[in-house]
């Protein structure tokens, strides 16, 4: 086998993509177990974690453009380094939406509890999976894994929209509980981008893979667009 | 142990040392070797100016030979003979053997026939010249019943052929093929890129093996002997038997006379210049058409 | 202009080696088509077969069918015929030693019995421009000799000398292998600049310089075309393991 070095140099990069990941991961579990049982130095946790995915951002791009500029890759090894700089870009935003995340339960610490009419823990709960599940078929080059995921984009979209509905109903309605209200809608958008990202990973998994470009498939659909709203 | 340190330098400084004195004494054997082989060179040809430029003069170069006794008389239809003599060898040894030589690299790579033309050649090459003299003798001289200018030529051009026909080989062979190719390449027939690019890119080597064969038959001697046979004055024809240079210094130096001895002498400084002067000029000729920066 | 290239079935041997092995493919006219291969594949045996300079290696054998502008140039043509319309560029730069720049371009014309001078001057002058060597060279055309140049003036004194006798096709043999970064640069350039004229076939081992100048790259392994398809797809997401193999490196 040649180019070892070459291949070395792959391997770690995958590596410090998968570092990332998990602390992409970890910043969403805090988050929302933060939101969970509204515990303040947890979101202390997820800031702390946002400088470290913000330096290992920057190291990613850094490497996977020596790789670029020295190694001439083609084919597969290209659309792989192709692929870690975009993930890498996703997995930033993800640390990015908890973060989000983690503000607006600081955010509601000092309103009353409210009992809304949505469920955030179970939208967490897929967001989290989806990501999760993206970050495996990235591990194994599993291409199918990475398709699955984008159906599950769909469900986290409905509950995204049933949640504006209900909570500007809440805030027409029972005025007083408009900012626990506005906070959660805020915590709901941020989780639903987070499942966006999930859904780019997975379409960068095959477009190395496969070397398929299979993105924005989302325009051919006719439902209104939720990232349409304000 | 001893002090490892200071050994060390001590033995590189005697390795050095060695080394320095090998180095001088290789280069002293070598100059040694080329001043003992070209020492006899230079050694016989001063001999030759000593003894033979007394007798140079006018009448050496515009006279023929007289009988003993007679002042004057040189030996200008020996020089003119050679002459006539090389000319016709190298009109017949010196075309046979290019041709033979283009068929050996070009054409004939690899066949019997081409082994069977080298093998001949290197015989040929080792044919004694008194033998060669003989069988010209058989071949020409008795069916045409007299000696002659043409028979001698013959024996020459016999003799010329095979180193032509090697160093021409030799010289083609080094022809880099991507030369040949590009000549194919172009849509040039085989015949005319072997005449035009390959021939032409040997040139410079095949015009020094004709004038190694041009020189080396300007000083034989045995197969005029029972070919051209010898003039005392003109020849009017190539059937007449005709003088030559070496022949007339043989002729004159067993003879039992001083003068002729001395003419003798003259005559080998003579041919020796005009060998030279000879080959110098075919070089400077040659050369004037090459372009600048040309192998 | 240029013609396509159609090979058909087309097998070589040189002596008992099966050098090439059912070769099919067609080279569209007016493009540069790449081939790249590791090394004794047989895509310089391939080219060679082009115009007929395998051939010239008495041992050499060939079967099947080489459709050149629609002319079988087995069946139907002389191998001279044939070198006069694909001419070939070799991997070491090769003028004839003896010959100034002039006598070089004009070499396939003269030796080939074209004689007036005007016709001839026009020729090189032309031929030189289309190569990108006549600014460096028109003051002493006459007085240098061709092996006087640097490297990279010598490759494209030898393209000259192809483009002079008016081809069709362009066979390439791994042109700038030898030369140095600047002067690949130039004749890549140029190649690009002569599809629009001639069909251009060139044999490398450089991949990127494939990639850079040819439309369409057939990847040989063991005397077999392994793929032949679009430049883009072959280094992007080729479909043979074996192609992927070979450019990304990982061979053996």
């Amino acid at each position: 086998m040649t180019r070892i070095r070459f291949q070395q140099s792959l391997e770690e990069l995958k590596e410090q993509l998968l570092r990332m990941a998990g602390l992409a991961e970890q910043s969403i579990q805090r988050a929302i177990e933060a939101y969970r049982v509204r515990d303040l130095s947890i979101c202390d946790l997820v800031n702390r974690s946002e400088m470290a995915i913000n330096r290992l951002e920057r190291e990613i791009d850094q490497a996977a453009l020596d790789l670029l500029a020295m190694e001439q890759p083609m084919a597969v090894d290209l659309r792989f380094i192709l692929s870690v700089i975009k993930i890498n870009a996703d997995l930033e935003r993800v640390g990015d939406a908890a973060k989000a995340i983690s503000d607006r339960v600081r955010n509601m610490e000092q309103m009353a509890q409210a009992d809304l009419p949505v469920d955030i823990p179970r939208m967490a709960e897929l967001a989290a999976e989806m990501v999760r599940k993206s970050l495996q078929s990235f591990i194994e080059g599993d291409a199918d894994l990475a398709r699955a995921i984008l159906t599950l984009d769909d469900a986290v979209d409905a509950m995204n929209r049933a949640a504006y509905k209900a909570l500007t109903k809440v805030m027409e309605e029972e005025s007083h509980l408009a900012p626990q209200a506005l906070n959660a809608l805020m915590i709901s958008r941020a989780l639903e981008r987070i499942a966006d990202h999930a859904t780019n990973i997975a379409e960068d998994v095959i477009f190395w893979v496969q070397g398929a470009d299979v993105r924005h498939h989302k325009s051919l659909k006719t439902a209104p667009d939720p990232h349409a709203m304000g | 142990m001893n002090s490892g340190r200071t050994t060390l330098r001590d033995e590189h400084k005697l390795r050095a040392k060695i080394r320095t004195l090998t180095d001088g004494l290789a280069t002293g054997l070598a100059v040694l070797a080329t001043v003992l082989v070209v020492a006899p060179l230079v050694a016989i040809f001063i001999y030759l100016v000593y003894k033979g430029a007394v007798s140079l003069n006018w009448a050496f170069f515009t006279h023929n030979p007289v009988p003993v006794g007679e002042k004057g008389g040189g030996m200008a239809n020996a020089i003119v003979g050679s002459a006539i003599l090389l000319a016709v060898g190298s009109v017949i040894g010196i075309p046979m053997g290019i041709a033979g030589g283009i068929f050996l690299a070009e054409f004939g790579r690899g066949t019997k026939l081409a082994n069977a033309i080298r093998f001949t050649a290197d015989v040929l090459n080792g044919v004694p010249s008194i033998v060669m003299g003989i069988a010209v003798y058989s071949l020409v001289v008795v069916p045409q019943g007299h000696f002659s200018a043409f028979s001698g030529g013959v024996a020459l051009g016999i003799m010329m052929i095979p180193t032509v026909c090697r160093t021409t080989e030799e010289m083609l062979l080094m022809v880099p093929n991507a030369v040949r190719e590009a000549a194919l390449a172009l849509g040039v027939p085989n015949w005319r890129s072997v005449l035009s690019i390959t021939v032409r890119t040997a040139s410079p080597g095949i015009i020094t093996g004709c004038m190694l064969a041009f020189a080396r038959v300007a000083g034989e001697t045995a197969p005029l002997i029972f070919t051209a046979f010898g003039n005392v004055g003109w020849s009017e024809k190539l059937s007449e038997p005709i003088a030559a240079l070496p022949l007339q210094i043989y002729v004159y130096a067993l003879s039992p006379y001083d003068e002729w001895h001395r003419l003798a002498w003259a005559g080998a400084l003579v041919l020796i210049v005009l060998i030279v002067l000879a080959v110098s000029l075919v070089r400077y000729v040659t050369s004037r058409g090459v372009l600048k920066g040309a192998s | 202009m240029g013609v396509g290239i159609e090979v058909t079935n087309l097998n070589a041997w040189y002596g008992t080696n099966h050098t090439l092995q059912e070769i099919n493919l067609n080279i569209p006219a007016n493009h540069a088509t790449a081939l790249i291969g590791p090394s004794g594949c047989g895509k310089s045996t391939f080219v060679r077969c082009l115009n007929r300079m395998h051939e010239t290696n008495p041992i050499a054998r060939v079967t099947g069918t080489v459709l050149i502008g629609g002319l079988d140039i087995y069946a139907d043509a002389k191998p001279v015929e044939i070198r006069r319309r694909v001419g070939m560029v070799f991997q070491r730069p090769n003028p004839f030693p003896t010959m100034s720049i002039y006598d070089n371009v004009a070499a396939g014309l003269k030796l080939n019995g074209y004689t007036n001078h005007h016709v001839l001057d026009e020729i090189v002058e032309r031929s030189l421009k289309n190569s990108a060597l006549w600014d460096e060279v028109k003051d002493d055309l006459k007085k240098k000799s061709g092996a006087s140049l640097s490297g990279g003036q010598q490759q494209r004194l030898c393209i000259a000398r192809a483009l002079a006798v008016d081809p069709e096709v362009l066979l390439m043999d791994e042109p700038a292998s030898a030369l140095d970064p600047v002067s690949t640069s130039k004749i890549e350039d140029l190649i690009f600049q002569l599809k629009s004229q001639y069909t251009i076939v060139i044999v490398t081992h450089n991949m990127q310089q494939a990639a850079r100048v040819a439309e369409k790259t057939g990847f040989f392994l063991n005397g077999r075309m392994v793929e032949f398809d679009s430049t883009h797809k072959i280094f992007t997401n080729p479909t043979d393991k074996r192609t992927e193999d070979y450019i990304t490196g990982r061979f053996g």
